[in-house]
């Protein structure tokens, strides 16, 4: 029953999901709050609404009585607010201190934020860019810090966030309790990019989390990029997937004409290509998912893009169902944190001048 | 025509036809040059209020540019550094140019001498000045950010204001020499309210707008050389190269915060206090009352303006200052909000047993009492510090704070515009206009504000250009309540304007108020009084001479 009325205030205050241990303590101090602060409310209205229609004029000029405040009310109406507001802010600040209290035996992962992306560093490896793969139930620290201006690290399901602060560290921790993704918000204005300084932590359960982390130290892809949709159990065949892929673009010499590091050549680039929305010769605007790249693959000349020579040659009958597959998974995963990729813009301002922290 | 031998009437009924004054001082002297180089306060009053709204323009145009900018996830009107400076400009003109300059350079200005019953206030000529270092501080304010694309949010948070292209330093300037203003008029009342009280005006009979006034003064004399000094060296760091706040260079950015929040927090009870004197005359006047608990309501301003001081760490919960320093900043950040709900209960304490009339300013004092409440409880939530970190930078915080800035301090705003304009020119406008555009602009910035409190709730940060699909609604819905809010405002102007020449004389005291300001003509003459008035009863009395007073205790 309890469960379910928490459930039920969580969707009516539009709350996201409840993915650690911290959620189900700020939500309840919210729900209390929330609903003590709208009855007092609705009473401090009700109260003067009967007021104004009690004593409303009834003819001009007439002499009001002087009310004074009686002792009792003085004491009332400062200490009523006083013990509330305090017993509240004593919840609070004890969950607060318990929030920014890392236990001793939790993981450690180091962030780098930098316009406009996260970085993540798993001790031992791997690196990873926008995606940060964690243990369920375990407790995970996040060492932070920044390399150009203060950022925050904002995981909303997980009721946490932290500045992350050029020139020092700043830590975080949480112990999510749910497999599943999750988004990672930039929190603090960090210039023209700022909404779309995106990333999302991976929660996979404990023994998949362990799987992954040996299958990436043994050193199986040397550019260590993780597709962007691996969850769970299907973590090691989507890797290999994507592997697989890179092999693929190799062996057709795809990479004579398609660059992975975001320069253009002599076809587009790679990179953040997926959901790229992309300005075809025809003056039409088309989103890059997974059929527009199959099709390009096997009828380059179907949507051309604008900007680019007509001078690749159809790979109909020379990839297999498989391969092509492996290619857009590949594709897929050159995705940085950028989302809105219209076009390949000049960058907006120059580079940021380097910390003393790198 | 010397108001003295005219008939003394306190009530509107009483006058039979009221005239306008042949003289006043308005028309005393004629020419631009006599405004000018006026040092009349109610004329530069007058100054004050063309100018700050032409900053609430500014910012009002630059608001409709971000909600439209909203209307859909991605790219509605304008690109994402176009987005960045609006949002920065909205801000700076609002806070700066409107916010806290308003209240306290028109009705403060206008009316602390008149309340004393004082022919100027001590200091005509600095208070001139303030007018003129306003509008430099503005004009590079306003033009260095239209054309150096400042887009750092009204916050020049380091390092990214030392590392942004834009070009920052006149605008760091605008708000250091902007500041000078403020300080000059608090200065200025402070001495006012010491040394020009009339004979038998304790400071237990001053009027709780005095009250008001005086706390916020305090505030702009502490706590304005502080973004003076802060603005002025991340101007310099920008240019010399100085090593104040880049961590590159052994600076602090966090110093910077402790900082800019020092004068910035306190600023918020700048824009708050003079509106809640306001309240407590509007609330006064429309219901023929005495203040409820009086020397409460007094106190807490300073109260308030106290701790208001000792706040600021509440900015930077986040930011990496120790975990003590947050527990210190939340417990007296909840002491702001026992002083406000004392406030809120006397002023509604007041309603009981009086003679309500439903009149325009009294609507925007019910318009106060909700935001402010709303608004002051939201701000408890984040004094808790373990649902701030939640909240904090999400666009709950965006809800909140326009509820306290926008919503309460505008309707003290507009409250104490309604209430005193037939001070002001002597006529009245029109009451049912007034009563609609009210009623507009609670609903339209209730429309506005509550969607923000839920895309919060969603974990949306606030300053996105870009936002999630799943919040389109909601935005939409905020947009709206803009437009409604918009409409509201234009209908003010049409009928304000209409009513400087065309509204019914409104006669000396159309209110029946009591108040040493009711008991001089309306418009006032240059001087004020004819004859220095002398104070012999409590503020807010609402008898005859000589009836006995009853007195009631709850």
């Amino acid at each position: 029953m309890i469960a379910f009325l928490e459930e039920l205030m969580r969707r009516l205050l539009w709350l996201p999901e409840q993915a650690s241990t911290f959620a189900q303590n700020v939500d309840r101090l919210h729900y209390v709050m929330f609903i003590v602060t709208m009855v007092a409310a609705a009473v401090t209205g009700g109260v003067s609404l009967v007021l104004m229609f009690k004593y409303r004029e009834r003819s001009k000029n007439v002499t009001t009585p002087i009310v004074h405040p009686s002792g009792k009310f003085e004491f009332v109406a400062i200490s009523v607010p006083t013990v509330v507001f305090l017993a509240w802010f004593y919840i609070g600040f004890k969950d607060y201190l318990w929030m920014t209290t890392p236990p001793a035996n939790a993981t450690d992962v180091y962030v780098t934020g930098k316009k406009w992306m996260w970085h993540f560093a798993h001790p031992d490896g791997p690196n990873e860019n926008a995606v940060l793969h964690v243990p369920a139930n375990r407790p995970v620290r996040l060492l932070m810090t920044s390399r150009d201006v203060i950022h925050s690290f904002f995981v909303p399901d997980f009721r946490v966030k932290q500045d992350v602060v050029p020139g020092r560290y700043t830590e975080l921790w949480f112990e999510a309790t749910k497999v599943g993704r999750f988004p990672v918000r930039c929190t603090e204005f960090c210039g023209t990019w700022h909404s779309q300084m995106l990333a999302e932590v991976v929660v996979m359960a404990p023994a998949d989390y362990d799987a992954w982390l040996a299958k990436q130290r043994q050193g199986g892809h040397s550019d260590r990029i993780d597709s962007s949709s691996s969850t769970g159990s299907s973590t090691e065949f989507r890797n290999d997937l994507v592997s697989y892929g890179k092999r693929v673009a190799e062996a057709h010499g795809c990479f004579k004409c398609h660059s992975t590091d975001g320069e253009q050549h002599i076809g587009p680039t790679w990179t953040d290509l997926y959901m790229r929305k992309t300005l075809l010769l025809t003056g039409e605007t088309i989103t890059a998912e997974e059929g527009y790249l199959t099709e390009s693959m096997m009828d380059p000349y179907a949507k051309v893009v604008k900007g680019y020579q007509q001078v690749m040659p159809s790979y109909r009958g020379k990839l297999t169902a498989p391969e092509a597959a492996a290619l857009v998974e590949f594709i897929k995963s050159l995705r940085t944190n950028r989302l809105d990729n219209l076009e390949s813009k000049e960058p907006v301002y120059g580079p940021v001048q380097p910390s003393t922290i790198n | 025509m010397d108001p003295s031998s005219r008939p003394q009437s306190t009530d509107a009924s009483e006058a039979a036809e009221p005239q306008l004054p042949a003289i006043s001082y308005l028309n005393q002297t004629r020419g631009l040059k006599s405004w000018l180089i006026t040092l009349d306060h109610k004329r530069i009053a007058l100054m004050y209020l063309v100018l700050t709204l032409v900053g609430f323009l500014i910012g009002g145009i630059l608001a409709m540019g971000v909600r439209i900018e909203h209307l859909t996830p991605d790219e509605t009107i304008m690109g994402a550094n176009t987005y960045n400076r609006t949002f920065t400009l909205h801000a700076v003109a609002m806070i700066f140019l409107f916010m806290i300059p308003a209240i306290p350079g028109i009705f403060g200005n206008f009316l602390l001498p008149l309340m004393l019953g004082a022919k100027d206030v001590a200091f005509p000529r600095l208070n001139l000045l303030s007018v003129y270092v306003y509008v430099a501080g503005a004009a590079l304010l306003v033009t260095s950010m239209a054309t150096g694309g400042v887009d750092t949010g009204w916050t020049f948070y380091a390092p990214y204001s030392l590392s942004t292209p834009a070009e920052l330093f006149p605008a760091l300037m605008g708000v250091f020499i902007i500041g000078f203003s403020s300080i000059l008029t608090g200065l200025n009342f402070i001495v006012t309210i010491h040394t020009m009280r009339p004979r038998g005006m304790t400071w237990m009979r001053m009027p709780l707008f005095v009250w008001g006034s005086y706390a916020t003064s305090v505030i702009q004399i502490l706590a304005t050389p502080v973004i003076g000094l802060t603005a002025f060296i991340t101007g310099i760091e920008r240019v010399f190269g100085f090593g104040f706040f880049d961590p590159a260079k052994g600076g602090d950015p966090i110093l910077f915060q402790h900082m800019f929040w020092f004068y910035s927090h306190p600023a918020v009870y700048i824009m708050i206090l003079p509106a809640m004197g306001v309240i407590s005359e509007t609330v006064a006047a429309f219901s023929r009352k005495n203040v409820f608990g009086y020397s409460m309501v007094a106190y807490s301003s300073l109260g308030i303006a106290f701790v208001g001081f000792f706040a600021w760490g509440h900015h930077l919960y986040l930011s990496g200052q120790s975990s003590m320093d947050a527990g210190a900043f939340g417990i007296v950040s909840m002491l702001v909000g026992v002083f406000t709900a004392i406030k809120v209960f006397n002023w509604i304490g007041t309603l009981y047993r009086g003679s309500i009339s439903l009149k325009t300013p009294f609507l925007y004092v019910c318009g106060f009492l909700y935001f402010v409440v709303f608004g002051g409880m939201t701000g408890i939530v984040f004094s808790t510090v373990s649902l701030d970190v939640f909240w904090h930078d999400t666009l709950f915080v965006v809800a909140h704070f326009h509820y306290i800035m926008v919503g309460a301090t505008l309707m003290g705003f507009l409250a104490a515009l309604h209430y005193w304009f037939p001070k002001l020119f002597g006529r009245m406008y029109h009451e049912g206009w007034g009563m609609v555009s009210a009623a507009f602009i609670i609903v339209g910035l209730s429309t506005t504000f509550i969607p923000m409190f839920f895309l919060g709730n969603m974990g949306a940060p606030r300053r996105y250009y870009m936002y999630a699909a799943d919040g389109q609604s909601l935005n939409v819905a905020a947009t709206a309540g803009a437009v409604l809010t918009a409409m509201g405002f234009v209908t003010i102007a049409i009928y304000l304007i209409y009513a400087i020449k065309n509204g019914k004389v409104a006669g000396d005291n159309p209110w029946g108020a009591s108040g040493l300001e009711w008991k001089t003509s309306s418009p006032p003459p240059t001087e004020n009084f004819h004859t220095t008035p002398i104070v012999d009863e409590d503020p807010y009395t609402y008898r005859k001479k000589g009836e006995e007073a009853e007195h009631v205790v709850i």
